[in-house]
């Protein structure tokens, strides 16, 4: 209720509303050009087209700051306005505070995202006129889910930095700071740790190596939730995609060219859809913990 | 009425290597108002927190009405109203939908919600004010909504985080004569922390004076008074005609009399006795008119201030022990050497 309302919300969300349409719009003018017949339902929501991102990479990019819109001032902002000590002489455990702020924060990122989803693929089905097949739907709505758990990640951080810092705008920097090391440096810092410990200066090394450097360069940029998330929805949202780790030559033959079916694809993705799933709830836990053990005091 | 409502038993918080709160020993009847004195950071707060069960004690337990602050903090929060000081609704939502969500909050029903909430918003005359968003109410009608808040449930007893501060003159009577209401109409345990003497004073039968964690005196105000007359301090305040030089060495002649002292018009004349009779025969006696008279010592402004010299003294005394011993230890390795 209060979350919805809230200006900041509405703010994002009108921000959420024009890129998406705007990004349906660059699809459907670059499907046209394009001339591809193969998933198109899908493609509405992965083409990008005359220079708009296209409605994936939107939602990649602007999610994670709903989840902390929602989540940065939780607990903060109960203390600056001091209701929370109103709040905790009340006959009610400590906990339901804080589950109370995560599940509205879950419930209301659940609506939104599936809301977001759904209009853009009857927008787009009214467009084209292609009827989507089940599988498309399928993928779909297994991408809404991925990006719901996605985003309620960031609500868990930011929720949990709320617990820890002392104002709304700590907690918020801190947030956004994790969010674009994620984001950002996360391939940097996962380049150079794998050519510490897999160096390939060399023909001889890079023969030697090039296996271990890559795979390790893989495991360490799969802990940033961002990388986790964007070949979880890559893998989903393309069937194309056949495989999420190094393929060898001899893997490779004897194999035939085409698209995986989803329950294929939702095999290459399950452990993604585990990290992510724990990684939120690890949060969750975090901050659940911190709120648990703090003293709730007036100075 | 001999019921005891509040206890606590050797309470105790400990950060670090600071002592809040120390071995607090305190039991406050049903239907009294107790008040909490003390300077900002004696652990008045502290306190409060431990009884609500916000803030586990590091030793000893608080009960009340037979249940454990620590170990039963719901049902203890069921039956005891807080209002913290500077006390915060939803900005967003109109006064009278922060009492139904307080409402909800407890369980009550719908019913009983709306028929409290009409009734207390009239008892603290927020009615008019009640469809107002509390994001434009005033401190004083904060308070106010904050005390209606506080009565929705129903509480046996309401403990009261410097209820007063922030007040204006007006609103601070009728604060003042509520609270006095809540435990004389309503028979509830009231138990107000506050730095505010004279409002204490007013309201509260009896009183527990809060140092550095520490309580170092507790009772009634003139049982108070009368323990600083047995540690042998008397007060005389007086005024008298003609106030020329001659009076300050009459009276420092009396017999008692330990020295004496000019405030504005008055003179003070301290002793270790009651020598008011001596003066009064004293000054008739060299022709002086006694305009006034006046023992000081009753009121708790005064009770306060030597309370705090008193223990100050003693945590000096203290820490400059601690100081000579160190200075001699520190010594007598020298000349070991």
């Amino acid at each position: 209720m209060d979350n919805i309302r809230s200006r900041r919300f509405l703010v994002i969300l009108v921000l959420i509303v024009v890129t998406s349409y705007a990004s349906l719009y660059g699809a459907l003018t670059g499907l046209a050009s394009s001339g591809e017949t193969d998933y198109l339902f899908l493609a509405l929501y992965t083409t990008s087209g005359s220079s708009i991102p296209s409605f994936m990479s939107f939602i990649a990019l602007l999610g994670p700051f709903v989840g902390i819109i929602l989540g940065f001032d939780g607990i903060t902002g109960e203390k600056s306005e001091r209701t929370l000590y109103r709040i905790a002489a009340q006959p009610i455990y400590r906990d339901s505070i804080i589950n109370g702020k995560f599940l509205a924060g879950t419930a209301l990122i659940f609506l939104m995202v599936f809301t977001m989803g759904i209009s853009i693929g009857a927008v787009g089905l009214l467009a084209t006129g292609i009827p989507p097949s089940l599988e498309e739907l399928g993928r779909v709505l297994v991408y809404l889910l991925f990006t719901s758990i996605y985003i309620c990640f960031w609500l868990g951080l930011s929720l949990w930095f709320s617990v820890v810092c002392k104002n709304a705008a700590a907690s918020a920097m801190a947030a956004i700071g994790v969010w674009i090391v994620c984001a950002l440096f996360m391939g940097l810092i996962a380049g150079i740790i794998a050519n510490l410990i897999y160096p390939m200066n060399n023909d001889y090394q890079a023969l030697m190596n090039s296996m271990g450097n890559y795979t390790l360069e893989l495991g360490i940029n799969r802990i940033s939730p961002y990388y986790l998330y964007s070949e979880a929805a890559s893998t989903i949202m393309n069937p194309s995609v056949r495989a999420v780790n190094v393929i060898t030559v001899e893997s490779l033959s004897g194999a035939i060219s085409g698209y995986l079916s989803l329950g294929q694809s939702l095999l290459l993705v399950w452990p993604h859809l585990a990290g992510l799933a724990a990684l939120m709830l690890a949060t969750f836990a975090g901050s659940y913990i911190c709120f648990m053990r703090q003293e709730i005091r007036s100075k | 009425m001999s019921e005891t409502m509040i206890q606590t038993v050797g309470l105790t918080k400990r950060y670090g290597e600071k002592t809040a709160v120390n071995q607090l020993n305190l039991s406050i009847k049903k239907g009294e108002v107790f008040g909490l004195l003390g300077p900002n950071g004696a652990g008045k707060t502290t306190t409060t927190l431990m009884l609500l069960g916000l803030t586990e004690p590091t030793e000893g337990f608080a009960t009340i009405a037979g249940k454990d602050c620590t170990r039963d903090p719901i049902g203890v929060k069921r039956s005891v109203g807080y209002l913290p000081d500077n006390v915060g609704f939803y900005g967003d939502m109109t006064g009278r939908e922060n009492l139904y969500f307080t409402g909800r909050l407890n369980g009550l029903s719908g019913e009983t919600i709306r028929e409290r909430a009409e009734e207390l918003l009239a008892r603290v005359g927020m009615t008019d004010a009640a469809d107002r968003k509390t994001k434009t109410y005033s401190r004083g009608m904060k308070q106010r909504l904050g005390i209606a808040d506080v009565l929705l449930k129903d509480p046996e007893v309401v403990i009261m985080d410097e209820p007063t501060l922030g007040i204006d003159p007006q609103g601070m009577r009728e604060l003042l004569s509520l609270i006095r209401e809540l435990s004389e109409k309503d028979g509830r345990t009231i138990l107000l922390s506050s730095h505010q003497l004279y409002q204490v004073q007013q309201i509260c039968d009896r009183v527990g004076i809060f140092v550095n964690g520490s309580l170092i005196a507790c009772g009634t105000i003139s049982e108070l008074g009368k323990r600083m007359e047995r540690e042998g301090k008397y007060t005389l305040e007086l005024s008298a005609e003609p106030d020329n030089g001659a009076l300050a060495s009459i009276l420092s002649r009396i017999e008692g009399a330990d020295r004496v002292e000019r405030e504005g018009g008055r003179v003070l004349l301290h002793s270790r006795e009651d020598i008011r009779r001596r003066v009064t025969m004293e000054l008739t006696a060299n022709g002086y008119t006694l305009l006034e008279l006046h023992q000081k010592g009753g009121d708790l402004d005064e009770i306060y201030s030597r309370y705090f010299e008193k223990a100050e003294r003693e945590q000096q005394q203290k820490e400059s022990q601690k100081h000579h011993a160190l200075a001699g230890l520190k010594k007598g390795l020298r000349s070991g050497q």
